[in-house]
């Protein structure tokens, strides 16, 4: 093991080179900062927000870097592509490094249905500067509005903002000058198998991880370490964030069939895959976003093994195609969102919710998460009438040509 | 450490009974803060740990002890804590694995039918080394946090129980010493068909300890400010003859826990 002498209990500023390993926050030393992120209030671990601020709230300030989130897929993968396409775009606007892996659409899909930041329009008074010395025919262009001419210029480039966490516009994408300004890696799939070779001299049965999710952890320790954010070795350049965002892991895609059998013969493949990342992790200046089809894995325990080797993880159910989606009681959401686990890192306890109880709503300029609380009951006429017309609908629905529901109080003759 | 507990359990650093297996186990909740307490409480009786953190940080465990008062880095450099970093040595095995490299302690991540051997023989050589050595520390104590993580990587529940058991017979008879681990169940309602390896682990892991801190959350749902129900059971000893079983809740603070009867939380009072 070669950990470096640690600084016992003094913030010597000299040390901060050295201090590799645990990178992961000593409340007692000098903070390394980096753009977009801020150090958590709970336990003064380094934390990046996730690109939805509410989220970010949910799971006690943001997530903290070294570390993993599990999002459990909702049945039409719709709203947890959503959350990895803010978490990657959150990266972009931060200035962060990505890395992206799908095995279904090319990252570079991924990366170009990011959605646009909604920035201030306030100017920094760098740029005015900038403008009155270095463009002076645009001074003589203002004749009419000549009284405007002193005015600072709307600031349309995207200046490194030192808010925590952003707002995106969902019905546009981002521009795709500021979306080539940040560095992204992509693991394709496709291009990837082909690529590598049998592997050597290992019997396919013997290792629990088949080649996918091998290579796919190679290609990242790679990255991690031709980069520069692996946080063992001394580094001389500035220090940045690395955001990794893996699509639907544990789908039959990725050649692994714990979504396809109740008694996978892989069943190991994706918990040692999590392993190995949440090791990469912890020793790295990363920090990922991992979303599986839960609802297609029929074996429940292996979803607690894989819940219990991340360590944020959240689940989402939305109503679409559901009977709740008409069900009057949902109509403000888009879904529900259950946050399954919240880690406790360097500390004994975390910030625990006071309520569970959540849903979700995805308007165009802000993902909402709320505490889902039903409307009030007015009178008790109505709350009767809605309630026999669900109970009335649904027994109508299952029997087909029912005569009189029974769950009907009114007594019709 | 956790003075509360202490008293339950009768024990002090200054006196605690030799040769026990004590074994912490939790449904739908984290019993990890009393591998922590563990942890400080060993340290602080002088003993020789050999601790296995197969799913966390040294800097984890080492900031958290730091608020309980005891430094983990220190006594590592002085020899009481031999600390076996998994997710460090895990890397070296999984990325392209190369047999020669590293020690062969995480051999189970390359081939899990081989069992747990690797890992025996790093306790056994790091748990030895007291008896001879030159510093005088105390009995030795195994702490292993948390064992159905291997259960997880592909290791069958056989060769778990097997390893718990050398163990126990290296560490609590033949030395002495005591042991404690961790295991972590998902418990369903409804009884799967083919039996399911964290609870056999649980069951198997029962009949050979003296001592279990089974921890659960509420029965009645989710609450803030009571984290969770705690059941210490003792195991029947030669000179008591049925086990006694003691319920308490608990919640976590900042710096410790507290434990109180059931009813008995300062928010409900």
């Amino acid at each position: 093991m070669a950990a470096p002498k640690m600084s016992v209990g003094k913030p010597t500023a000299d040390r901060l080179p050295c201090n590799t390993t645990s990178f992961q926050k000593k409340s007692r030393s000098k903070l390394v900062s980096i753009p977009g992120t801020r150090p958590s209030i709970q336990n003064g671990q380094l934390i990046v927000s996730t690109g939805v601020t509410s989220l970010d709230y949910v799971i006690g300030g943001g997530l903290a870097v070294g570390t993993l989130l599990l999002i459990e897929e909702d049945r039409y993968d719709s709203y947890s592509r959503m959350l990895l396409k803010y978490f990657l775009a959150e990266g972009v606007v931060c200035g962060h490094e990505l890395y992206v892996a799908s095995a279904l659409d090319h990252p570079n899909d991924i990366l170009q249905e990011l959605p646009a930041p909604i920035l201030d329009d306030i100017a920094s008074p760098k740029t005015e500067d900038q403008a009155k010395s270095c463009d002076p025919e645009s001074q003589d262009a203002m004749k009419i509005a000549w009284r405007y001419q002193h005015l600072p210029k709307v600031q349309t480039a995207l200046a490194s903002s030192s808010r925590f966490g952003h707002y995106y516009d969902v019905s546009k994408t981002m521009d795709p000058e500021i979306c080539q300004a940040a560095r992204c890696h992509g693991f394709y799939l496709p291009e990837h198998s082909t690529a590598v070779t049998s592997p050597t001299a290992t019997t396919p049965g013997q290792s629990p991880m088949p080649e996918t999710y091998s290579s796919l952890l190679n290609n990242l320790q790679e990255v991690i370490h031709r980069e520069g954010f692996d946080g063992t070795v001394p580094q001389t350049k500035s220090r940045n964030i690395l955001r990794i965002g893996l699509h639907s892991l544990g789908s039959a895609l990725w050649d692994d069939d714990l979504c396809c059998r109740e008694n996978p013969s892989h069943g190991h493949a994706l918990t040692t895959f999590l392993y190995g990342l949440r090791a990469m992790l912890r020793s790295s200046l990363s920090v990922a976003v991992v979303t599986v089809p839960s609802h297609l894995i029929q074996n429940r325990a292996l979803m607690g093994n894989i819940t219990r080797l991340c360590d944020t993880a959240i689940a989402l159910e939305s109503f679409r195609g559901s009977e709740r989606e008409t069900n009057p009681l949902y109509k403000d959401y888009h879904g529900l969102l259950d946050v399954r686990q919240l880690p406790y890192l360097n500390c004994l306890v975390c910030d625990l919710p006071d309520n569970k109880d959540l849903a979700f709503k995805l308007k165009r300029k802000q993902f909402s998460i709320e505490r889902l609380h039903l409307p009030p009951d007015l009178s008790e006429t109505v709350s009767r009438v809605s309630r026999g017309e669900l109970t009335g609908t649904a027994i109508l629905g299952s029997s087909g040509c029912g005569s009189g529901s029974t769950g009907n109080r009114h007594l019709d003759f | 450490m956790f003075a509360e507990l202490n008293s339950i359990l009768n024990t002090s650093p200054d006196s605690f009974k030799p040769g026990e297996f004590i074994l912490v186990s939790d449904k739908h909740t984290d019993a990890s803060f009393l591998i922590h307490h563990f942890l400080s409480f060993y340290l602080r009786a002088g003993c020789k740990v050999c601790f296995l953190g197969l799913v966390q940080s040294f800097s984890h465990y080492s900031a958290i002890s730091q608020r309980l008062g005891v430094s983990l880095t220190q006594a590592r450099e002085k020899g009481q804590l031999v600390f076996l970093e998994g997710l460090k040595e895990s890397l070296g095995v999984l990325l392209q694995g190369e047999a020669s490299k590293g020690t062969r302690t995480m051999d189970f991540l390359r081939d899990p039918s081989s069992g747990l051997r690797g890992l025996y023989d790093f306790v056994r050589d790091n748990v030895r080394g007291a008896v001879g050595g030159a510093e005088e520390w105390g009995p030795p104590v195994l702490l292993v946090d948390d064992l159905s993580v291997v259960l997880s990587l592909g290791v069958s529940v056989g060769a778990a129980l097997d390893f718990s058991h050398y163990c126990r017979a290296t560490v609590c008879s033949e030395l002495q010493g005591s042991m404690v681990m961790l295991v972590r169940c998902e418990a369903e309602e409804e009884e799967e068909s083919d039996d399911e390896g964290s609870e056999r682990l649980l069951r198997g892991l029962i009949h050979q300890c003296s001592l279990t801190l089974q921890v659960q959350g509420l029965p009645t749902g989710y609450c803030r400010d009571i984290h969770g129900q705690v059941e210490v059971c003792w195991r029947g000893q030669c000179d008591k003859q049925q086990a006694q079983k003691k319920l308490f809740q608990y919640k976590v603070h900042d710096k410790g826990a507290s434990f109180f009867a059931r009813g008995m939380s300062s928010a409900v009072l």
